[in-house]
C-alpha cells in the first residue's frame, strides 16, 4: 500500500503540546481534546483550518474526517477560510452597541474599503463582527488575536488600525 | 408495569416506555405526530417539538401537573400519569406553531418533489398547520447537491430531524455527513465533496421524513400514488431482503424498506436491494402492500396541485 | 463600606501569585477542610449558608451537589464554568484575572464536597490570556501541594484542566458544555438524564458558577451561619454585579443582596449616576436575557417598594412588571436610547448561537430578527408587533434548552414596556 504523508503536519513541539492536552482526559476520550487542539492547528497553520488541516486532527485523534468538520462550523473561533494577517474582531452586541461599537465598524469598513467578514486585497487585514466578549464594562471593545483593546472609539480605532498596518511588513 | 392515560384512555407500558410509545400502544388519533423521533434510532427525538404533549399529574406519587409542555417521545411515563395530546387546545395551537416553524424555510415545492404523498411534513402541515402563511420573509437556499451517484439532498427541503446522521451513524461504519454549522445556518452536508457510498447508506433516504433525501435511481419519475406498492423479497447475502417494490405496470420504479404505520421501517435494507436489483426477476413477490399512514394521496388534493400548481 | 467576601484582596498587588495570596490566609479553608471536615460537613454548610448559583438560575448550591449520585467507584466530575458568555457579564472574566487562586481555593473544597478527583475549567475560548493566568495559578498550587496526589498529606486527590472552548454561548448552558467538553458540537442535551446522574463521559457531574465557588472558602473559613446573615431573606451573600452602558462608572461591584437598584445606579460608591447627567430610561438588571424594565418599574416595583438587588425583589411582580437577578449583567439606558435598535442586538445575538437543533428556536430567532430589521428600518406596522410577540409566545417554554426563553423574554417584555417605539419611523441621518 501506498503510504500518503499528510500535507500538514504539527511541528515537534506542538505535537508534544497536544499529547499533553489528550492526557487530560480518560483512555478513549480523546476527542475530548478536540477543540483545544483545533486551535492548535489553527495557529500553527497560519490562522485558519484547511480541510487538510482539519483530516490531519482527525488522524492525530484517530476520528472520523466529518467529526471535525461538524465541530469546526459549530464553534465561531475558527476561520474556515484564509484570513488577512491581522484579523480585527469588533464586539457588536447591547452593551458596545449602546457605546457606539456600530460607528466603529461602518468607520473600519469604509477605512479598509471591505465589509464585515472580509479582508483587505493586500491581504493585511480581516475584519470580522463579534458577539459580546465579556468585557463590556469597557465597552466598546475590538479583539485582535488574544488581546482585548477597550473603551474604543472611532479615532483610537483608527489609531490602532494605523499603527499596526505600519507595525506591519508585507 | 405502569399505568398512564393519554386523552382519557388507560394503557398499561413497562417502566421506561416513553408518552409517545404508550400513545403508538393504544394507536389512533390520540398518537402525537413525530417528525424526528425514530425508534430504531438511539438519541433520536426531542429536536422538532412536533410531538409536545402536556402532562396535567406527573405521577401518582407526585401528582403535580408538568410546568411545560414536554416532548413525548423522549418523555418517560411514570405511574399514574395523566396526559393530554388531543384534547388540550394549548397542545394543538402549540403544534400549529411548530408546523409554522418547520414550515418557514420550507420551499412549499411539493408539486416537485418525489416525496410528494409520502411526505410525513405534508402530511403534519395538513392535519395540523394552518392555511396562512405569515411570513414574508425570503427563504433560505442551497445548491441540490448528488452525494455519489444514487443519493441527491434537497437541503431546502430538509427540517433537521438528524435522522439520517443517527442512521449512518449507527447502522454504518462509514459516517461521512453530518450537520454542519449552527443555529439557522444548519445544513446536512459532506462538507467537501464527498460520496456517501457504503452497503447501507441507502437507509438515510428511508428515514428522511421529507423529500430532502431522495433516491436517483428511481426510475421513470412518476408520483407516488401512480404507482403501486408490493412486498417482496429475495435472498439477500447483506440484509433481509425484505423490501417493498413499487410498480409502475410490470415495471420497478423502486425499492424501498418496508415502513410502518408510523413511517419507519421495520428492516433496514441493503444498497444492492435498493438500487441494483430494478427487474421482476430479482424479486419474490408477496402481495399488495397497505399504506396505513394518514396520506393525503387519496385526497386527490396533490393532483390538483400537480395541475395548477407545478412547474416540472 | 460593606462587606466584601470575594473582592477582600482583589486590588492587593502580586495577588494572583500564590506566595501573596497564601500570606494573606489563602487556603486556609483547605487546611480547615481536609483536616478536620468530611465532605458532608461541607456540603452542610454549604447548605446552612443558603449560596444560590451564581451562573444565572439561582438553585441553591448545597442542595445540588447533595443530589450527585456518590456510589463509590465511580468518577464525579466537577466542571468550572467559565463560559461567561451573556451579554452584559463579565464578572467572572474579572475574578479569574484579578483573584485565580480564589477559584481554585473554592475548586478544590467544592470537589472534596462531592468526591470528585477530576475537575475541567471550561472558559470561553475568546479569553485564553485568562486561561494563562489560570494555568499559572494552578500550577503554583501543584508546586505548594495544593493539587494533585494526596492533598496536604490526606487521601484526597484532585487534578484540574482547563479547557477552552471557541465562542458558542450555548456551551455555558450546562448539558451544551458537557458535549462541547466531550469534543461534540455544544447541543444540550435531552433531560432527564440530569447531569449530577449522568454527565460527562456519562459520569455523575456538577456544574457551577466561577462565583459561586469562589464563595465556598469564606463560607468554610466562617461557617455557613455566618454567610446566611449577610444578605436579606433568602438572597443570601454577596453578588458580583457588572454594570455597563450609559452610567459614570461601569465595572464589576460585589454588593450585599438587598442593596437598593436606586442606590447602586445613582451612588457613587457604585455607578456613580447616568452619564452625561441624563435621565434613566431603562435596565436589563440581569445579563441580556432578563425583562427589560423602564426606569420607574426598576426603581420601584408595582406596588411602589423600593426595588431591591436580591432575587425575590427583583422578580416582585412576576415578568408582568418585574424581572430577574439572572447573572447580574446589569446594563443601563439613558433617555436617549432606542430600546428597538438595543433589542435588535439582544435578538441578532440569540439566533447567532442557537445550536438550532429544535425548530422553534432555530427557526423563530431568525424569523423575528428578520422582522425587527424591518421594524428598525421603518417598514414594521402594527401587525408585526403582534406577530412578534406571537413567536416569542410560541418559542418560549417550547425548546430543549432555556436558550429560546432567553431570547423570547427581551423581545416579549420591551414590546410589553416599550410598544410604542416599535412604530417610531428612524431618524433620518
Ligand atoms: C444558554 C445558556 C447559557 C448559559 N451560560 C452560562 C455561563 O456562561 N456561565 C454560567 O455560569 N452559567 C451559564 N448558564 C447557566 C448554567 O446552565 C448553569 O445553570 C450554571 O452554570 C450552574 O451553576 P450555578 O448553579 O453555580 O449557577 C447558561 C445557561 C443557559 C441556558
Ligand atoms: S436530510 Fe432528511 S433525514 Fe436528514 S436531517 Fe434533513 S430531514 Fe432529517
Ligand atoms: S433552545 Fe435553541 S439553543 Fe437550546 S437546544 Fe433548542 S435550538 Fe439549541
Ligand atoms: S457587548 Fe461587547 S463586550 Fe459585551
Ligand atoms: S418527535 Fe418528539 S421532538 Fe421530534
Amino acid at each position: 500500500m501506498k503510504f500518503m504523508e499528510p500535507k500538514v503536519s504539527f511541528s515537534e513541539e506542538t505535537l508534544k503540546l497536544s499529547e499533553k492536552i489528550i492526557s487530560h482526559y480518560p483512555e478513549g476520550r480523546q476527542k475530548s481534546a478536540l477543540i483545544p487542539i483545533l486551535h492548535l492547528a489553527q495557529a500553527e497553520f497560519g490562522g485558519w483550518l484547511s480541510v487538510e488541516a482539519m483530516d490531519y486532527v482527525a488522524g492525530l485523534l484517530k476520528l472520523k474526517p466529518i467529526e471535525i468538520y461538524e465541530v469546526a462550523t459549530f464553534y465561531t473561533m475558527y476561520n474556515l477560510k484564509p484570513t488577512g494577517k491581522c484579523v480585527i474582531e469588533v464586539c457588536r452586541t447591547g452593551p458596545c452597541w449602546l457605546m457606539g461599537a456600530e460607528k466603529i465598524i461602518e468607520h473600519l469598513e469604509k477605512k479598509l474599503g471591505i465589509k464585515a467578514g472580509e479582508t483587505t486585497t493586500d491581504g493585511k487585514f480581516t475584519l470580522k463582527v463579534t458577539e459580546c466578549l465579556a468585557a463590556c464594562g469597557n465597552s466598546p471593545v475590538i479583539q485582535i488575536g488574544e488581546k482585548y483593546y477597550v473603551n474604543m472609539d472611532v479615532e483610537k480605532a483608527d489609531n490602532l488600525i494605523q499603527n499596526l498596518n505600519e507595525g506591519m511588513r508585507v | 408495569m405502569v399505568k398512564v392515560t393519554i386523552d382519557n384512555i388507560d394503557v398499561e407500558v413497562e417502566e421506561g416506555t416513553t408518552i409517545l410509545n404508550a400513545a403508538r400502544k393504544i394507536g389512533g388519533k390520540i398518537v402525537p405526530p413525530a417528525m424526528c423521533y425514530y425508534s430504531k434510532l438511539a438519541g433520536s427525538g426531542g429536536k422538532c417539538r412536533t410531538c409536545l404533549v402536556k402532562v396535567t399529574q406527573g405521577s401518582d406519587k407526585d401528582p403535580r401537573p408538568m410546568p411545560k409542555l414536554v416532548a413525548s417521545c423522549s418523555t418517560p411515563v411514570q405511574n399514574g400519569m395523566i396526559v393530554q395530546n388531543i384534547t388540550s387546545p394549548e397542545v394543538l395551537e402549540t403544534r400549529k406553531a411548530i408546523v409554522e416553524f418547520l414550515l418557514l424555510n420550507h420551499p412549499l415545492d411539493c408539486p416537485v418533489c418525489d416525496q410528494a404523498g409520502e411526505c410525513d411534513l405534508q402530511d403534519l402541515s395538513y392535519n395540523h398547520g394552518s392555511s396562512l402563511t405569515r411570513t414574508e420573509e425570503p427563504r433560505r437556499t442551497f445548491e441540490m447537491i448528488d452525494v455519489g451517484s444514487k443519493i441527491k439532498l434537497h437541503m431546502n427541503r430538509c427540517i433537521l430531524c438528524y435522522r439520517c446522521v443517527y442512521t449512518a451513524d449507527q447502522i454504518t461504519d462509514k459516517r461521512v455527513h453530518g450537520v454542519l454549522e449552527r443555529g439557522d445556518r444548519c445544513e446536512i452536508g459532506t462538507y467537501i465533496k464527498n460520496v456517501i457510498d457504503n452497503d447501507f447508506s441507502g437507509n438515510i433516504i428511508d428515514v428522511c421524513p421529507v423529500g430532502a433525501l431522495t433516491d436517483m435511481t428511481f426510475r421513470f419519475k412518476s408520483r407516488v400514488w401512480f404507482t403501486n406498492p408490493y412486498d417482496a423479497h429475495r435472498a439477500c447475502p447483506k440484509c433481509s431482503g425484505k423490501v417493498v417494490i413499487w410498480l409502475s405496470g410490470n415495471k420497478i420504479l423502486r425499492v424501498t424498506g418496508r415502513k410502518d404505520e408510523y413511517g419507519e421501517v421495520e428492516e433496514f435494507i441493503c444498497n444492492e436491494c435498493r438500487f441494483d436489483k430494478k427487474e421482476m426477476s430479482d424479486w419474490i413477490v408477496e402481495k399488495p402492500r397497505k399504506i396505513k399512514r394518514n396520506s393525503v394521496i387519496s385526497q386527490n388534493h396533490y393532483e390538483l396541485i400537480n395541475k395548477y400548481g407545478s412547474h416540472g | 463600606m460593606s462587606i466584601k467576601i470575594l473582592f477582600e484582596n482583589i486590588d492587593v498587588d502580586g495577588i494572583d501569585s500564590f506566595e501573596v495570596y497564601r500570606k494573606l490566609g489563602g487556603y486556609n479553608s483547605v487546611e480547615k477542610a481536609l483536616k478536620n471536615m468530611s465532605p458532608e460537613d461541607i456540603v452542610e454548610e454549604v447548605k446552612k449558608s443558603g449560596l444560590r448559583g451564581r451562573g444565572g438560575a439561582g438553585f441553591p448550591t448545597g442542595m445540588k451537589w447533595s443530589f450527585i449520585d456518590k456510589a463509590p467507584g465511580k468518577s464525579h466530575y466537577l466542571i468550572y464554568n467559565a463560559d461567561e458568555s451573556e451579554p452584559g457579564t463579565f464578572k467572572d472574566r474579572h475574578l479569574m484575572q484579578y483573584n485565580p487562586h480564589l477559584l481554585i481555593e473554592g475548586l478544590i473544597l467544592s470537589c472534596y464536597a462531592i468526591r470528585s478527583n477530576t475537575s475541567y475549567i471550561y472558559i470561553r475560548g475568546e479569553l485564553m490570556y485568562v486561561m494563562r493566568i489560570l494555568e499559572k495559578a494552578i500550577e503554583e498550587a501543584y508546586a505548594n501541594g495544593f493539587l494533585g496526589k494526596n492533598i496536604l498529606g490526606t487521601d484526597f486527590s484532585l487534578d484540574i484542566y482547563c479547557h477552552p472552548g471557541a465562542a458558542a454561548y450555548i456551551c455555558g448552558e450546562e448539558t451544551g458544555l458537557i458535549e462541547s467538553l466531550e469534543g461534540k458540537r455544544g447541543n444540550p442535551r435531552l433531560k432527564p438524564p440530569f447531569p449530577a446522574l449522568n454527565g460527562l463521559f456519562g459520569f455523575p457531574t456538577i456544574i457551577n458558577n466561577v462565583e459561586t465557588l469562589a464563595t465556598v472558602p469564606w463560607i468554610i473559613n466562617n461557617g455557613g451561619e455566618q454567610y446566611a446573615k449577610i444578605g436579606i431573606g433568602k438572597s443570601t451573600g454577596t453578588k458580583l454585579i457588572s454594570a455597563c452602558g450609559h452610567i459614570n462608572k461601569p465595572g464589576v461591584y460585589e454588593i450585599e443582596l438587598g442593596l437598593s437598584v436606586e442606590e447602586f445606579i445613582y451612588s457613587d460608591e457604585y455607578c456613580g449616576g447616568i452619564k452625561n447627567g441624563k435621565k434613566l430610561k431603562a435596565v436589563v438588571a440581569g445579563g441580556s436575557s432578563v425583562p427589560i424594565l423602564p426606569a420607574e418599574l426598576i426603581l420601584k416595583t408595582a406596588k411602589g417598594e423600593p426595588r431591591l438587588l436580591s432575587y425575590e425583589s427583583l422578580s416582585e411582580g412576576g415578568f408582568e412588571t418585574g424581572t430577574m437577578l439572572g447573572s447580574g449583567g446589569f446594563i443601563v439606558m439613558d433617555e436617549d436610547t432606542s430600546i428597538v435598535k438595543n433589542l435588535l442586538t439582544f435578538t441578532r445575538f440569540y439566533r447567532h448561537e442557537s445550536c438550532g437543533q429544535c425548530s422553534p428556536c432555530r427557526e423563530g430567532t431568525a424569523w423575528m430578527e428578520k422582522i425587527l430589521n424591518r421594524i428598525v428600518e421603518g417598514k414594521g406596522n402594527e401587525k408585526d408587533i403582534d406577530l412578534l410577540m406571537d413567536i416569542a409566545n410560541n418559542i418560549e417554554g417550547n425548546t430543549i434548552c432555556p436558550l429560546g426563553d432567553a431570547a423570547a423574554w427581551p423581545v416579549q417584555s420591551a414590546i410589553k414596556h416599550f410598544r410604542d417605539e416599535f412604530l417610531i419611523k428612524p431618524e433620518i441621518v
